[in-house]
């Protein structure tokens, strides 16, 4: 029995439905609340406790995401190269790898685009107000970036279990 | 024209409209040969 296997798939499982869910809770919850707030003078306890906690399970849990999934792929027993075959679109690691590379790019996001910005925002690095104000334009549109892509990983993730949808 | 990533619905139909897209794009390069079969 592969126990590896089923304990890297539970951890990616684990961390995915906690950066998943946190995104989830940012775009769909945490956004339209903070602006109902700021405009109501009272975001100051939302953009000092609530977010800057959020953000830390986020993009800790999307490293762990891509991380479990990483070795989850490398322990396929049908290759052993499951994660390059993902990554090149080969052979029966196609549909996987649709899901392995929209992660990929959702990771990039969280950590190159998301995570700076966010920094500037919260005044964790010095910043001028139009270099914030451009800040929370390129945050947002990397994590609704991240949420629409989300929806086609979710179902590319899942796709092993409906493969004969792809028969021709 | 607006971008559909300013509104929340505009986010989810560009997301299940990429859905179908990449669905074909997937059926077209699938191998049909199902593995370890």
């Amino acid at each position: 029995m592969d126990w590896s296997a089923a304990i890297f798939r539970w951890i990616h499982f684990l961390a995915g439905v906690m950066w998943i869910g946190l995104l989830y809770y940012f775009n769909f919850v945490s956004a339209p609340a903070s602006a109902q707030a700021t405009a109501a003078g009272e975001a100051g306890p939302i953009s000092k406790y609530i977010t800057p906690l959020a953000l830390v399970y986020f993009r800790w849990a999307a490293v762990v995401t891509w991380l479990a999934g990483a070795a989850l792929l490398g322990t396929n027993p049908y290759g052993p190269n499951g994660f390059i075959s993902a990554f090149t679109f080969h052979g029966a690691y196609v549909l996987i790898g649709f899901g392995a590379w929209l992660g990929t790019i959702m990771l990039f996001n969280v950590w190159v685009l998301i995570w700076p910005n966010q920094k500037k925002i919260l005044g964790f690095v010095p910043a001028t107000d139009p270099e914030k104000a451009k800040a929370r334009r390129v945050a947002f549109l990397a994590s609704r970036t991240n949420t629409m892509l989300s929806i086609p990983m979710l179902f590319f993730m899942g796709s092993a279990h409906f493969a004969t949808l792809f028969s021709r | 024209m607006k971008n559909p990533l300013d509104s929340l619905w505009g986010t989810v139909i560009s997301g299940v409209i990429l859905t179908i897209i990449l669905f074909f794009v997937a059926r077209a390069i699938y191998p049909h040969a199902t593995i370890g079969g």
